[in-house]
């Protein structure tokens, strides 16, 4: 795979191999991705999608490779916290939110900035902040359960509330892992329009299993396999592809 | 424009719970040394000076479990090792009020304690220097046990090791700490530790004044303990350490470094039980390592857990309740105590994981009380318009 | 010339005793009977004559009247060996050492001795034993004259030496006459052989004699003052030192290993516990001495009801133990733990609650203090080498217990159906419940293995450790640390934790004090933590995250 690099990549990975304990989770991976790119992710279970998204945010090191951010960041020597500050934010496969907390507070501890201990003893919460929390809160369509629990959130909500959480971060790249799982079909749909919407402004990256959600974010795919890219282009091509069919699809 | 919150004390005001506890240690901080010294040993209303003592113990006690509930209730940091802190703390005053007892020792030496000359030591070695002054040994009471929860602190959270194996290393950390103030080659009086304390700030330890002063210096402590961890756990830093224990991975990936917060409360923590064991000290007249020791650390737990944590009233009631029933029981059933807190451990942890003060059942009349205190409890109640820039 | 006539005589007794013993019986009684003579230089001829007997209780008759404690009977004159008991004297005979019951005082007279048969006595024992029929005996007599290192005994040992056939014993006679020569002779040449021929001999005496020798006066002159033999001592002084400091490696390893042992049987059980199931169990040292109370138990058993059986009554506390414990194990699984799986800190708290009530059970039981067990004469014993290592039964049996304990489990785990449930019960609980496999016992079962394991352990520390209720609480923190060193979920792991820790304990001891070694190594533990938070033998990967 050449890459020209006429439009500026965000996210560069160059040759990223991981191994656990002789298990190669990811094989010689190469992948770019775009300024302000929605990017699908797909590929059977074991295929390294996860293990990549590990890497991209520090979570893992790579054995080998390089993983550029914004053209010149070197993420390999970054741990999870920085790499977020650098604007990279990541939902997980399970949705993850702090269930004891409210949504509105879930949303505002995402906050971008303040990420220091002494700032936050006496934080006080600027209005032009609160306008972002409840410009959020509407995206999301959680503007009516602000003061709700978040462990008393539906599936679906605590999703949407994730992915909020992540935009309170302003990142630049968002990695979303398996969004719409355990989601119902409307959900889904209202999902899809979310990600679509938030991608006009920041690249995002979805990982997914659902072929109908990765059909309506309308976007390039890459399927991976073995831990390294099988296939790159628009969901038809993929999908038309002898070897994406023999490994994946045509099972 | 910015969103001020309501001030702290009318946060703690709406919080009927902590009124009426804190108000209720307010008012026994002046009441109880007044009832006990200026009331006639006749009247009804006289408050002896055992229960003055006991009481003034326990409230260290309160303050001790306070502090393992800022890291075990809020941030998911079982320490069983903050009986180390405590027993720092401790040996700081023990070792100034050790200074103070001078030529009143058996031996008479006014250079060196007596479990130094009685190992032929020659001289002061040099961490003892300094503790002549009683401002010097304060200092060192906060400062040393903070700096051991920092720096232990420091390597656990850098290395990111969470959950049981830290709970199992501060066990290990309490447990060197125990073996080596054993060793009389430390210079802290090894098994015997520090005792025969005479006076502090020239007045005698056996006073009743004395007993008085130091039951309103602990009430105090607990109600200003008590402010610092509200006033942490009310901030977004506390919403922070919840967002921790809760989901440590999230908020890594929300880019929090998770090791500088967990440092942050431990390290508040360590001073606080650090202070807890200064003013414990004076008040039992000895010192020894056995406050090292593992067994007394977990137990500093289950006042938590027995009073319920993540609340700052429940550790404050379950450290007081539990050792007043250590108290009755081990002198009216002695053989019955093991069985008794044994049975808390099981009890508290299987039945009321919440704690007496976050379980309904225990007090009447809480469910609508809770009602309430939901609304109130949520920690930030925004005024739109509020003061400030 | 005495000397020789003695010679002579032992040479002839020798093959007297080797051919016709009891032909000779008959004369050893009428030597003792001779003791009793009326002048004290009849007495030194008869036990000259007696000495030349080379009968086997020779020594033992000499040794009496040397310690006054042969007598005659005043009615016969019969000479008897009698140790006083409070008001009576118990007689035994002379000849066979058979007890010959008690009678008052007033009828016995003791067979009176002076300094100068008391002289001849020392003198014809020493050489009695040196050529004694008996190699053990003279051994430990040629040990016994290296020690007193007693110029006048030389011209004995040269004969000694001369006729001694058995290499050990030999070896041990020249080691004792090149010290006497060394330390006694004027001739320094000889001196200096001696020297070289002490170097051959890596033993802790020889290496004091040595440094004794090769000391310093307070102005810095050797107290030898010849130079050649000075510097001889000096070299067999290193020689021996440095021969010495390899077998105290080798005394350090076995130290280390015991130690190590000891760790492996205490962290076995948590092992599974912990490891296997991530539960951590409070309560395991309790388990651990519920084992040896098990042990007691049998033991008393055996006491009351098979006296003559009691070497065997380790051999049923082992299962005893492990039934016991694992039961009590099984109950604490189903009746406290089972809640509150996912849960681990709570489950800590809670089997912390259970340590101490077993605990305080155990002291309402049984009460506070100590409580005997007893070795085994299998166990009791030592081997011991002439180079100062001790190897002591009870310690090498320990040893040998706790490999074949994990030898056990291993094969549990890895061939038996119970341990395949096991492992995938741990593995994925949903998945090996929707195959039909009972979940919920596995856990009772696994953690009953774990408990079971532990009062095994627990029998074998009953061994060596005082059995009092807090015999687990010394255990427990130990046992976390092998096994979080080792790493969790890996019995490979906690062998070589456990051995890596003992081992590495001892060998600080010695620089560093037991106390100061502990710190160290529990120091260590904490940060080792900190670069491998999962320890030595870590899994990786994506299946370990939670």
């Amino acid at each position: 795979m050449s890459h020209t690099q006429e439009v500026k990549s965000i996210l560069y990975l160059d040759g990223v191999s991981v191994s656990f304990d002789g298990f190669k989770a990811l094989n010689n991976l190469s992948l770019y991705v775009n300024e302000g790119e929605m990017r699908a992710i797909i590929g059977p279970n074991g295929a390294g999608k996860t293990t990549m998204m590990d890497v991209i945010t520090g979570k893992t090191r790579p054995d080998e490779g390089d993983v550029i951010f914004g053209g010149n960041v070197d993420l390999t020597q970054l741990d999870e916290a920085a790499i977020a500050n650098l604007g990279i934010g990541r939902k997980f496969q399970k949705p993850t939110v702090f269930e004891n907390q409210s949504v509105f507070d879930n949303l505002e501890l995402a906050l971008a900035g303040n990420r220091r201990p002494h700032e936050n003893l006496f934080f006080k919460l600027q209005s032009d902040q609160l306008d972002h929390i409840n410009e959020t809160l509407k995206q999301t369509s959680l503007a009516i359960h602000r003061n709700k629990i978040a462990g008393a959130l539906s599936h679906g909500q605590k999703q949407w509330l994730e992915i909020g959480m992540l935009l309170m971060q302003k990142p630049d790249l968002l990695l979303v892992d398996e969004p719409v799982a355990g989601m119902t079909d409307a959900e889904t749909a209202t999902t899809a329009e979310l990600l679509k919407d938030i991608a006009k402004t920041r690249s995002v990256v979805v990982v997914e299993h659902d072929m109908d959600f990765v059909k309506a974010l309308d976007c390039r795919v890459n399927v991976l396999h073995e831990g390294s890219v099988l296939a790159e282009g628009s969901l038809e091509n993929v999908q038309a592809n002898e070897q994406v069919i023999e490994v994946y699809l045509g099972r | 424009m910015t969103l001020a919150r309501k001030p702290l004390i009318m946060r703690i005001g709406n919080d009927r719970l902590a009124r009426n506890v804190l108000g209720l240690l307010l008012i026994a901080a002046f009441l109880v040394p007044i009832l006990n010294l200026w009331v006639p040993e006749s009247s009804p209303f006289h408050v002896p000076s055992y229960v003055v003592a006991l009481f003034g113990k326990y409230l260290t006690y309160a303050l001790l479990a306070l502090s393992v509930d800022l890291v075990w209730g809020y941030c998911g940091i079982l320490s069983l090792g903050h009986g180390a802190f405590f027993a720092l703390g401790g040996y700081a005053i023990g070792m100034h009020m050790m200074r103070q007892i001078g030529e009143r020792g058996v031996y008479g030496n006014a250079e060196l304690p007596d479990f130094m000359v009685f190992l032929n030591w020659q001289e002061l070695p040099w961490y003892w220097y300094g503790f002549d002054s009683f401002g010097f040994a304060v200092l060192m009471a906060l400062l040393v046990p903070g700096l051991l929860a920092f720096i232990f602190g420091w390597f656990a959270f850098r290395s990111r090791v969470t959950g049981v194996y830290l709970s199992i290393i501060t066990q290990a950390m309490t447990y060197a700490l125990l073996l080596a103030f054993f060793r009389n080659d430390m210079g802290f009086g090894g098994n015997n530790g520090l005792t025969d304390f005479k006076d502090i700030l020239g007045f005698s330890l056996q006073t009743d004044g004395m007993r008085a002063t130091l039951f309103f210096l602990s009430a105090m402590a607990v109600i200003g303990g008590y402010l610092i961890c509200r006033m942490i756990v009310d901030s977004r830093l506390g919403r922070v350490i919840v967002a921790i224990r809760d989901s440590e991975s999230r908020a890594r990936f929300l880019g929090y470094r998770v090791e500088y917060y967990k440092l942050f409360v431990f390290t508040v923590s360590g001073v606080l039980a650090g202070v807890a064991g200064a003013l414990y000290v004076p008040q039992v007249g000895i010192i020894n390592p056995s406050e090292f020791a593992p067994a007394n650390s977990i137990e500093i737990v289950i006042w938590v857990a027995l009073g319920g944590r993540g609340t700052l009233i429940g550790p404050i009631l379950g450290a007081v309740a539990v050792n007043y029933g250590k108290t009755y029981f081990t002198g009216a059933f002695p053989e019955g105590w093991l069985f008794m807190l044994g049975g808390l451990f099981i009890v508290a942890t299987l039945f009321l994981p919440k704690g007496i003060v976050g379980t309904k059942s225990i007090i009447e009349g809480y469910e609508r009380y809770r009602l309430r205190l939901a609304k109130y409890l949520r920690p930030y109640d925004y005024v739109k318009g509020g003061s400030g820039r | 010339m005495p000397k020789f006539k003695l010679h002579l005589a032992l040479i002839v007794t020798t093959f007297a005793v080797l051919f016709s013993s009891p032909a000779l019986a008959i004369d050893f009684a009428d030597g003792v009977q001779a003791l009793n003579a009326k002048s004290y230089s009849d007495k030194g001829r008869a036990a000259e004559a007696l000495a030349a007997t080379g009968h086997e209780r020779t020594v033992t008759v000499l040794t009496a009247l040397l310690n006054s404690e042969l007598f005659y009977q005043k009615s016969d004159g019969e000479v008897f060996i009698a140790k006083k008991s409070g008001k009576v004297y118990i007689l035994s005979s002379p000849l066979t050492g058979a007890d010959l019951g008690e009678t008052k005082k007033n009828a016995l007279k003791k067979i009176r001795i002076n300094n100068k048969l008391r002289g001849k006595l020392k003198g014809l024992l020493g050489g009695l034993t040196l050529m004694s029929a008996d190699a053990d005996q003279r051994f430990s007599a040629a040990d016994k004259v290296f020690k007193a290192s007693d110029p006048a005994m030389l011209g004995l040992l040269e004969r000694a030496l001369s006729r001694e056939e058995n290499e050990d014993v030999k070896s041990r006679l020249t080691r004792a006459h090149a010290a006497i020569v060394l330390e006694h002779s004027k001739d320094s040449s000889a001196r200096i052989a001696a020297a070289k021929t002490l170097a051959n001999f890596t033993n802790p005496d020889v290496a004091s004699l040595l440094g004794k020798l090769s000391f310093l006066d307070d102005n810095g002159h050797p107290i030898e003052k010849d130079a050649a033999v000075f510097a001889a001592i000096k070299d067999a002084h290193k020689t021996v030192e440095s021969q010495l400091s390899k077998w105290a490696v080798l005394g350090n390893l076995f130290q280390g290993v015991s130690l190590g042992s000891v760790l492996l049987l205490a962290a076995v059980g948590l092992a599974i516990t912990f490891g296997v199931m991530g539960v951590i169990n409070m309560a395991h040292g309790e388990m651990v001495m519920i084992g040896a109370y098990t042990t007691f138990i049998v033991q008393d058993l055996f006491r009351s009801h098979f006296p003559e059986a009691f070497d065997w009554s380790l051999a049923v506390a082992v299962p005893a133990a492990f039934l016991v414990t694992g039961a009590v194990g099984i109950a604490i699984e189903r009746g406290v733990i089972r809640f509150l799986y996912g849960r681990p800190l709570e489950t800590l708290l809670a089997t912390w609650g259970v340590s101490l009530v077993l605990q305080q059970m155990v002291r309402s039981i049984f009460g506070p203090t100590n409580q005997e067990v007893g070795n085994p004469s299998w166990m009791s014993g030592a081997i011991e080498t002439s180079t100062g290592l001790v190897l002591t039964y009870n310690r090498i049996w320990i040893i040998v217990f706790s490999l074949a304990v994990l030898a056990m489990l291993a094969v549990i785990a890895k061939k038996t159906m119970f341990g395949l449930q096991m492992r995938a019960v741990t593995q994925n609980r949903a998945m090996a419940s929707s195959m039909g496999i009972r979940s919920g016992w596995v856990d009772a079962l696994t953690f009953g293995l774990g408990s079971g394991v532990a009062g095994m352990a627990g029998v074998a520390l009953s061994q060596i450790d005082n059995v009092s209720p807090n015999l687990g609480q010394a255990y427990i923190i130990d046992s976390f640390m092998v096994v979080v060193f080792g790493g969790v979920g890996n019995l490979w792991g906690t062998l070589v934790g456990a051995f890596s820790l003992g081992i590495l304990n001892k060998f600080m001891e010695p620089y560093a004090g037991a106390v100061l070694a502990k710190i160290f190594i529990l120091v260590g533990i904490i940060l080792f933590i900190q670069k491998r938070p999962r320890g030595l033998f870590a899994l990786k990967g994506r299946a370990v995250e939670n």
